[in-house]
């Protein structure tokens, strides 16, 4: 069950978590206020934005390059700071 | 034929043996003051080879608490013990046993809160954590030290329980003085504490998460199962002191009543200075006035159904508060308002704030509560604001 469903009289004693891994669920990405958007073709395939994430959410894809997953970017923008090839840019999240 | 011996010991030493005797696995506690001679001795046991636990010496109180909840979620039995200014270093961690139904055992010699600094008994300590969600109850000598830190264990680890428990025992009036009491036997003291299994104890074959993250989407909802699940101790804590009573002979209840018989007017106190209360009570008897004394043995959960009981027929409620809640009198004796507000019948209830900083109150001074209390419920009933009174005060 999504947590948001829960009431009182289902939580486990002392609302312990027994399902291992749920913490996976929790979306970190809401209260970004910027998303990187990147310029692949400047790209080198470093890895250096994959080493600085501090949120661990950035995947490498199957053509080697690499990608936030924006469920759990904070838009930091540590990735955008770090990288030697000013792929990445931070473009302001607006409501669509 | 129970088998138990009579001995003279200090209250800090009586608290020891109770945890010896209920086995503790862990024990964490700051060694330096405000400690008392309770994890000294329980040091030496360890030491000895008395009492097989382990005994964790940590730099604070914060540490202290911390080590006994992982202990505690391991599914240890943990004991810890501190005082005055250490319960407050403690403070922060104090919610964590509560909230997450670890049943740490804590024995709390009450002190005053610096500034000035005073090492000497008073009951703001414990009153500053009297919304931390554990059980509290208080002991009036060093039996009852004893007695409910023996309870204590049985009550914290009892499955429909699982709440930490604190048992204060007043600084200096109890832990440092030496008083006769019985002991029982430890093989009988061990019959009256069960085995203990937490039901989600750490354990690699079961992995749980615990102290998780709570987004304002459940927050709330865990709040209302810890309150729910505290407010339902009672019957537990009943049931231990009745078979506690059953089988060494002292029993205890939630409110206890001295002299109560008619009484219309009664004094209410908490902790060692009942004792002096109850020669108060005698001595007033004596002269033919019809006071007797309620003592409050368990301060959280506050027991609303004992007390409204225990006060029927009283006209003139006397509350003897030591602690100073700043702004707002005495802690215990708004408690004890609000206790009553519902209520169609119900006493005048007159707070007075004494035992500040260790200082005495000898039997005259609860006599004299008694006669102001008498002329201030007058003021009342003339429509004056009375304001609550601190006692043996040099002006
Ligand atoms: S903005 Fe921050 S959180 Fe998002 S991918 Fe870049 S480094 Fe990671
Ligand atoms: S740091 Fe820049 S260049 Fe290196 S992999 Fe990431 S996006 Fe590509």
């Amino acid at each position: 069950m999504s947590g948001e469903k829960l009431g009182w009289k289902d939580l486990e004693l002392g609302c312990v978590v027994t399902e291992p891994g749920s913490a996976n669920e929790y979306k970190t990405g809401d209260w970004r206020s910027e998303r990187p958007v990147r310029e692949n073709e400047k790209c080198i395939k470093c890895g250096i934005c994959y080493i600085y994430c501090p949120e661990a959410c950035i995947e490498e894809t199957e053509d080697g390059f690499f990608e936030a997953n924006l469920y759990y970017c904070k838009g930091c923008g540590i990735c955008a700071h770090e990288c030697p090839r000013g792929v990445i840019t931070m473009v302001e999240e607006v409501e669509e | 034929m129970k088998k138990e011996k009579v001995v003279g010991l200090e209250g800090s030493f009586a608290v020891s043996e109770a945890v010896r005797m209920a086995n503790a696995d862990v024990i964490a506690a700051y060694p330096i003051t405000p400690q008392t001679h309770i994890v000294e001795r329980l040091s030496e046991m360890v030491a000895e080879g008395e009492l097989d636990a382990e005994f964790i010496c940590v730099e604070s109180e914060h540490s202290a608490m911390s080590a006994c909840v992982g202990a505690s979620a391991g599914g240890a039995r943990v004991f810890t013990c501190t005082a005055g200014q250490g319960l407050e270093l403690m403070h922060e961690v104090l919610y964590i046993p509560s909230s997450m139904r670890l049943p740490v055992v804590a024995v709390v010699a009450n002190r005053a809160l610096s500034a000035p600094l005073s090492v000497w008994c008073d009951h703001s300590d414990m009153m500053a954590v009297r919304d931390i969600g554990w059980i509290q109850m208080l002991a009036e000598n060093n039996q009852q030290a004893f007695d409910l830190t023996l309870c204590a264990f049985r009550i914290a680890e009892d499955n429909e329980v699982l709440f930490p428990t604190m048992v204060h025992i007043d600084g200096f009036h109890l832990s440092h003085v030496i008083e006769d009491m019985r002991l029982p036997d430890a093989e009988e003291v061990a019959g009256f504490i069960p085995d203990y299994k937490h039901p989600f104890a750490l354990d690699p074959d079961k992995p749980v998460s615990m102290g998780c993250y709570g987004p304002p989407f459940i927050y709330p909802e865990t709040k209302r199962a810890q309150e729910v699940a505290f407010e339902n101790v009672m019957p537990k804590i009943l049931e231990t002191w009745k078979v506690f009573g059953d089988r060494f002979g002292r029993y205890y209840a939630p409110v206890e009543k001295y002299r109560m018989e008619d009484a219309k007017i009664a004094l209410l106190t908490m902790g060692s200075y009942s004792e002096t209360a109850m020669l108060a009570i005698d001595e007033l008897r004596a002269k033919g006035e019809d006071v007797g004394l309620i003592r409050l043995r368990l301060w959280r959960p506050f027991p609303f159904k004992e007390f409204r009981e225990a006060v029927k027929g009283v006209e003139v409620l006397v509350v003897l508060d030591r602690c100073v809640s700043f702004g707002m009198g005495g802690p215990v004796c708004s408690e004890v308002k609000s206790a009553l507000y519902d209520q169609q019948k119900k006493p005048h209830v007159v707070g007075f704030i004494g035992g500040l900083g260790g200082r005495d109150i000898p039997i005259e001074g609860f006599e004299y509560m008694i006669q102001s209390a008498l002329e201030k419920v007058k003021a009342i009933e003339r429509g004056e604001e009375v304001e609550t009174e601190m006692i043996g005060i040099r002006e």
